[in-house]
């Protein structure tokens, strides 16, 4: 028994040009913006910073090896965001995430591997019961998941207000697990060779998004939320179980939350309040300028990856320079925002026309 | 059903039909909510301090009152600021402003910078001679906070952006601004009247004149003028009508996108305004600090008092007891030896039983949940009360 919306997909699209110009009709053409903009950028940084080696993949692969966490919680900002909804608690969910590996593997000798289950198993808690006020009390995302991260930030203080670092040893190896590759270095100004690497947070990082990506395309979960996201009279009118797929989105956010919260422990290695402070703005902006509509119903989970890039630049840039105030990336990061809503609006307002 | 008081005529008695009025009514929650946490104040200041009393109490000492009440009242007057705007924009656009807390950081350092430009940074980030006029120096935050509300209200108005994201931008790019017109540092003002206005007014000997903390003035003057302006022109009749229904309003006649970016002007305004107390307060502007997370209290402060965020019908009143009931629970917590930085948490369980209580599908839910628990009757007597 297909639905409508698995049968709207099953339209034949015959020739490459038509597969192809199909995925770049409409919202996608603003991935592909984004994503020429994102190039555009980091071209620049490679011209200008050409001596500090911007330009090497060691270079490119720091822009990944610092931000795994926050790949997989776009990623699953972008699900939530064309579900309709938003979810502003990730934030305070990674730092109650590393707070819990950090308290409970450095004072209380977990095991690692014991507490990367009940990270995930919290996580998948915590998007459950968001999911049930959202769902089935019918309360805005937006005041439950800001309920959500007042939660978790003062659960983070609760379990330990110190600032620990994380020693244990299966951890710290996950942590520093890196994957080597033989080309693309350069030699730095000692004269050693600098072999450009990735660690194992990345690899879990990216299948995450492949994961994510290709629930929301092939499956009928995923085609349900941007149904949902879209209309949720019309999904409704068609038989789907609007609160069970909400339900489902939020659930699995927490899931992806806590996998990200996992993999930001992987690379920061160790717990504080202070933790992870604006994440969820992080995430939102990068799912914006990855062309995911708040209204939703529309948007790419790829998108999310390409914003985390262009965000993640533009903080290099400021870096780079070094003699620039860190406001500057912030001032930065609003104005090329606005170009991308900006634009998002612009392209709106010229499809509603051509109605 | 048939155990409703119910006339000859079938009309329901009139004391119990006011008094549903009265339950019925948005603020009666917000109400409730403020004289539950001011009961829990309460119990805590009189477990802690040993007189029953003693929340209450307030004391005249050198000049000023003092007592519990006054310091939260205080205490809430930036946010009571704050969600006035955020109620209105609420209310128009269906959306939120997240942006107020930067522009409050950003638009007050516009201004101490100001009234020590030039000097700042020989004389190691302190202002100690006012090259710019007070006066001047605040109604140029005022004039920042106008503008900042403007181009939210632009992008809001006019290109039909979702609220959060479209103040996504100034909530990502003020507060930078703000660290860099502070050249990173944070200002301080070492003139005492700088500090009149997020404490006590006082005379050239250092006495105080009003007994009373000003930001409670400035606070009620606001509330006071918004009150006015919406009960005696048809703004706020027409700022609820684009909120109900935008289309039908501007077929209606109204310029609906003039009336929503005169809101967020509004709302970039009234943070302003806060941001003046915020830095008056300490003296100074720490533009990392300054209005740092208001913009969640003022949405709660709005969702508590009763108003939809979905847009619509608003209440002043419930917004303002919203304010108060948050900083009342903050006191409260802090009271009983929470540290700040686990006073979310239980902000966070409030906000949950508060917002589920409200919630519409609540009452069906327990209903069915009773039937469940509830020995099925016979189907005939389900027949006969359907009918």
């Amino acid at each position: 028994m297909a639905t409508p919306v698995l049968k709207a997909r099953a339209v034949r699209q015959n020739t490459l040009w038509q597969r192809l110009s199909a995925q770049f009709s409409g919202n996608n053409f603003l991935v592909l913006i984004t994503f020429a903009l994102f190039i555009a950028i980091y071209v620049v940084g490679v011209l200008v910073y050409r001596s500090k080696n911007f330009g090497s993949l060691n270079s490119f692969f720091d822009m990944l090896n610092s931000n795994p966490g926050l790949i997989v919680i776009a990623a699953g900002m972008a699900m939530v965001m064309i579900s309709g909804g938003i979810d502003i608690s990730v934030g305070g969910q990674v730092a109650m995430y590393c707070m819990m590996f950090a308290f409970f593997m450095e004072k209380k000798g977990a095991n690692a591997y014991t507490m990367i289950l009940i990270v995930l198993l919290t996580g998948i808690v915590f998007g459950f019961v968001q999911g049930i006020l959202v769902a089935y009390f019918r309360i805005q995302p937006f005041i439950v998941t800001l309920a959500g991260m007042f939660f978790a930030r003062g659960m983070t203080a609760i379990i330990s207000t110190q600032t620990i670092d994380i020693t244990n040893r299966s951890f710290m190896r996950l942590a520093t697990f890196k994957i080597k590759f033989p080309f693309g270095g350069y030699t730095n100004a000692g004269g050693v060779y600098q072999q450009p690497f990735i660690y194992l947070s990345v690899v879990l990082a990216l299948v995450a998004v492949a994961v994510v990506y290709a629930i929301m395309t092939w499956t009928r979960f995923g085609r349900s939320v941007y149904a949902v996201g879209g209309s949720e009279q019309s999904a409704l009118l068609m038989g789907l179980n609007v609160k069970r797929i909400k339900l489902g989105v939020y659930t699995f956010m927490g899931f992806l939350t806590a996998f990200g919260g996992f993999l930001f422990c992987l690379f920061s290695t160790g717990g504080a309040v202070e933790k992870a402070q604006g994440f969820e703005m992080q995430a939102i902006a990068s799912s914006v300028i990855g062309g995911t509509l708040l209204t939703g119903g529309v948007g790419n989970i790829l998108g999310s990856f390409i914003g985390v890039l262009v965000q993640t630049t533009i903080t290099k840039f400021i870096n780079f320079n070094g003699t620039l105030a860190n406001g500057w990336s912030s001032i930065v990061l609003g104005a090329i925002m606005s170009f991308f809503i900006i634009l998002q609006s612009v392209f709106a307002m010229v499809r509603a026309k051509r109605r | 059903m048939t155990e409703r008081p119910v006339h000859a005529d079938g009309e329901p008695r009139r004391g119990v039909a006011v008094l549903k009025a009265i339950v019925r009514h948005r603020i009666f929650f917000a109400l409730v909510c403020l004289a539950l946490v001011l009961l829990l104040n309460m119990i805590v200041t009189m477990a802690t301090s040993g007189s029953p009393g003693s929340f209450f109490k307030i004391v005249h000492t050198n000049g000023t009152f003092n007592g519990p009440l006054i310091t939260i009242l205080n205490r809430s007057s930036e946010l009571i600021i704050v969600a006035l705007g955020m109620t209105v924009v609420v209310s128009c656009s269906a959306g939120v402003d997240i942006s107020v807390g930067a522009v409050m950081a950003f638009s007050s350092s516009v201004m101490v910078w100001l009234l020590g430009y030039g000097t700042l940074a020989q004389n190691d980030y302190h202002v100690k001679a006012y090259v710019v006029p007070l006066a001047l120096g605040m109604l140029a935050a005022l004039a920042v906070g106008s503008l900042c509300g403007l181009w939210n209200g632009f992008l809001v108005s006019r290109l039909k952006i979702q609220p959060m994201v479209a103040t996504l931008i100034l909530y990502t790019a003020a507060r930078g601004a703000a660290k860099v017109v502070n050249s990173g540092q944070i200002l301080k003002v070492d003139l005492p009247n700088f500090r009149w206005f997020g404490n006590f007014i006082q005379n050239g000997a250092g006495r105080n004149i009003i007994p009373l903390p000003t930001p409670i003035f400035i606070a009620a003057g606001v509330v006071l003028i918004v009150a006015l302006v919406l009960r005696f022109t048809a703004l706020g009749m027409n700022i609820q009508s684009v909120g109900i229904n935008n289309r039908a309003s501007r077929i209606l006649g109204l310029n609906s996108a003039r009336i929503i970016l005169l809101a967020y002007v509004f709302a970039g305004l009234c943070a302003a305004i806060a941001g003046i107390i915020a830095s008056s307060r300490i003296g100074g502007i720490d533009a990392q600090n300054n209005g740092k997370m208001i913009e969640l209290d003022a949405i709660l402060a709005v969702a508590l008092g009763g108003n939809l965020l979905s847009g619509g019908k608003f209440s002043l009143a419930g917004t303002v007891i919203g304010a108060i009931t948050i900083q009342t629970l903050t006191t409260v917590l802090y009271s009983i030896n929470v540290s700040a930085d686990q006073l979310p948490l239980y902000k966070a369980i409030v906000v949950v039983v508060i917002v589920v209580l409200q919630s519409t599908e609540l009452r069906p839910m327990l209903n069915r949940a009773a039937a469940f628990v509830r020995p099925r009757r016979p189907a005939v007597a389900v027949a006969q009360a359907g009918e």
